[in-house]
């Protein structure tokens, strides 16, 4: 049985620029295959620059111009039928955020209108969304979901700036989730926040999705956050996703080098060995090496790696990797 | 005991609304440590805890509204600005707005050996900054003629910290100096300043929110609430065994990257922060699991338990003399 309700096949997009007259193309997605399951939390990890922002822009149907789609697609499965995102009108596209897919942004503060309170930005919110007759009771329905969520009453008075970055976060969660959308896509909501208040989101995520049984996709460079709240893990590098894996399986038994950089870097409570860094940088998007990507960085890179991507191995039924070093490296499709 | 640095009773007030609503909030209230020779000391806590405005009094950047700072034995350091910044250096955040990004890189170097008077010649200077270069793992050459925009995030906050490391300084004040840096970065910037420490006896003053790296760097810890310390000692005493109501909180809420161990239970959020600045008693007791009468009344004093420092009114039987 099929349960995959957004997939992306072989997709590639790109930043087109134009500096100066020379065309500049940055990689962002390069090649990704997701397959992201009914009701489940999938955490898309990677550091700053390797492309997780823009595959979710490709995710939520928001592909504006300098950025393109190059080629592969886009599907969301509505109704029991996969649609393609790439064939959908703006007028559709428009319909299907927040009540189909809804996104929460890092930055919470740019989501409100610092003048208008937050009642009046719900407002306008459902109006946009229902029809004229329901609004009175649209309204009543916002305010229940607030208190159902355990948020105070009285912030629906307050304007953005009174609310502390927790709650501000909180209620952008609140106002994503009013019309039960089956995808929520968040990138990095609790980035900006403090430990505690992290929490909090992440506890008001997680209630959500359990009520609503629908999906996340959560983007967090944090593992922590990762660990605490993912079904499973896509760990992307340069563009690419380089392994793919339940939760436990990625912090238990990482099988690609830099995932295990990744996970061994990470400070523990109780264990102060000493712990190393991934050497080098990043690659810049604009200039990436032939082969793995990773090759530059790589401890065990070998011949091959400088000069042909792997593709994925499957490890064990759900874990895949695409490292020369683990297997073949067979063309697999996402799981 | 040795200190290098010692913070007496800071206090720092600001005035917040306009004339008519106007509330006085204490950012720093009454704070003391000190911090030895060759230690690395974490200040630690959430935005709005008063860490960097501790950390802004001590650079000199805000005036205290009272208390004083000590360095090296001198309270008076503070006026001797050219003595005292010698021997306290600071890195920053973000290594995007420190530097200029349309100046070289180099150029700080040099403007640094100018105003302390580093070197005599140009090939004196360039051999100076080569040799603090090379303790972070870079060269004078990788930084000749280049402009900020041509290094990596972690690459500039090396360079920061080698730009400190040129007047020798006996402390170095690191506010967040890892929270912009890439995860797979991160541990090359901690682990430096263990070795600054270990080879070179830099004190560090450590402020974060990050209390994983401040386990794994930091030698003692003091955990501050809303301008106040409410929990002080050794890595050791205060993340394994925390003792304030405030601390367990803070060292649960920590997403550790461990599946076995997943959040369970529910916790509280403040609405606004307001609200506890101007708490009466302790700052934490609208929020704390084991809240009593006096919480709500008395702030609580420092109480000496099992060789921490623990301001919570749970520990009374136990007061430090």
């Amino acid at each position: 049985m099929d349960n995959t309700i957004l997939r992306t096949e072989a997709l590639h997009a790109y930043y087109v620029l134009d500096v100066y007259g020379k065309q500049k193309i940055l990689k962002a997605v390069n090649e990704v295959d997701l397959a992201i399951q009914e009701n489940e939390i999938y955490g898309i990890a990677g550091e700053s620059g390797c492309g997780k922002t823009t595959l979710l822009k490709a995710l939520a149907a928001a592909v504006e111009p300098p950025l393109r789609v190059m080629s592969g697609r886009v599907t969301y499965r509505i109704a029991g039928e996969e649609v393609d995102v790439a064939t959908l009108t703006p007028e559709e596209k428009r319909k299907l955020r927040l009540e189909y897919i809804a996104y929460v942004p890092q930055g919470s503060m740019s989501v409100f209108n610092p003048v208008a309170r937050i009642k009046d930005t719900y407002r306008d919110f459902i109006e946009s969304h229902i029809s004229a007759g329901s609004k009175a009771e649209a309204f009543e329905l916002a305010k229940e979901h607030i208190v159902e969520l355990g948020l105070p009453i009285k912030i629906l008075d307050a304007y953005p700036h009174q609310l502390s970055g927790g709650m501000r976060q909180r209620v952008t969660i609140a106002l994503a989730t009013l019309l039960k959308p089956r995808i929520i896509i968040g990138d990095e909501p609790t980035t900006a926040l403090d430990v505690v208040v992290q929490r909090g989101v992440v506890q008001l995520l997680k209630d959500v999705q359990s009520r609503l049984k629908n999906t996340i996709v959560l983007v967090t460079h944090d593992m922590g956050v990762h660990a605490n709240i993912a079904d499973r893990i896509g760990i992307m590098y340069a563009g690419k996703i380089v392994e793919e894996a339940p939760t436990e399986k990625i912090f238990g038994a990482p099988a690609h080098p830099y995932t295990q950089y990744l996970i061994n870097s990470l400070p523990k409570f109780g264990d102060k060995t000493p712990r190393e860094s991934v050497p080098g940088a990043p690659p810049s998007l604009a200039n990436l090496p032939g082969g793995c990507p990773f090759h530059p960085r790589c401890p065990h890179a070998k011949e091959i790696c400088k000069q042909e991507m792997p593709g994925f191995t499957q490890v064990k039924a759900n874990h895949r990797v695409a490292c020369w070093l683990v297997g073949e490296g067979q063309h697999g499709q996402a799981a | 005991m040795d200190k290098l640095l010692e913070v007496e009773n800071l206090t720092k007030t600001f005035t917040l609304g306009s004339v008519l609503s106007r509330v006085k909030i204490t950012a720093v209230d009454n704070v003391s440590f000190f911090i030895k020779p060759a230690e690395i000391f974490a200040l630690a806590g959430e935005s709005g805890c008063g860490k960097t405005t501790t950390a802004r009094i001590i650079m000199g950047f805000e005036h205290a509204t009272a208390g004083a700072i000590i360095h090296s034995g001198k309270k008076e350091a503070r006026n001797e600005k050219v003595w005292f910044t010698e021997g306290i250096q600071a890195i920053f955040q973000d290594p995007f707005s420190t530097f200029n990004p349309l100046r070289q890189v180099e150029r700080y170097f040099f403007e640094t050996i100018q105003n302390y008077k580093l070197a005599k010649t140009r090939q004196a200077a360039i051999d100076r900054i080569d040799a603090k270069l090379r303790l972070v793992g870079l060269s004078y050459e990788d930084l000749a003629g280049k402009y900020p925009s041509e290094f990596s995030g972690g690459q500039l906050q090396r360079i920061s910290i080698a730009r400190a490391l040129l007047t020798d300084p006996q402390l170095i004040i690191a506010d967040e100096p890892v929270s912009m840096v890439d995860a797979s970065l991160r541990m090359s910037i901690v682990n430096l300043f263990k070795k600054l420490r270990d080879e070179l006896g830099v004190s560090v003053l450590y402020i974060t929110h990050d209390l994983a790296t401040a386990y794994y760097v930091c030698d003692r810890i003091a955990i501050m609430f809303r301008g106040d310390i409410v929990e002080m000692g050794t890595v050791e005493q205060v993340l394994m065994a925390p003792k304030h109501p405030y601390t367990q909180l803070l060292r649960a809420s920590i997403p550790e990257a461990d599946t076995a161990r997943r959040w369970k239970e529910e916790i509280r959020l403040s609405d606004t922060e307001q609200d506890e600045y101007l708490r009466q008693g302790c700052r934490f007791a609208g929020r704390c699991p084991r809240v009593m009468d006096i919480c709500r009344t008395t702030p609580p004093p420092d109480f000496e338990v099992e060789g921490a420092q623990v301001a919570c009114h749970l520990y009374a039987d136990t007061r430090l003399g």
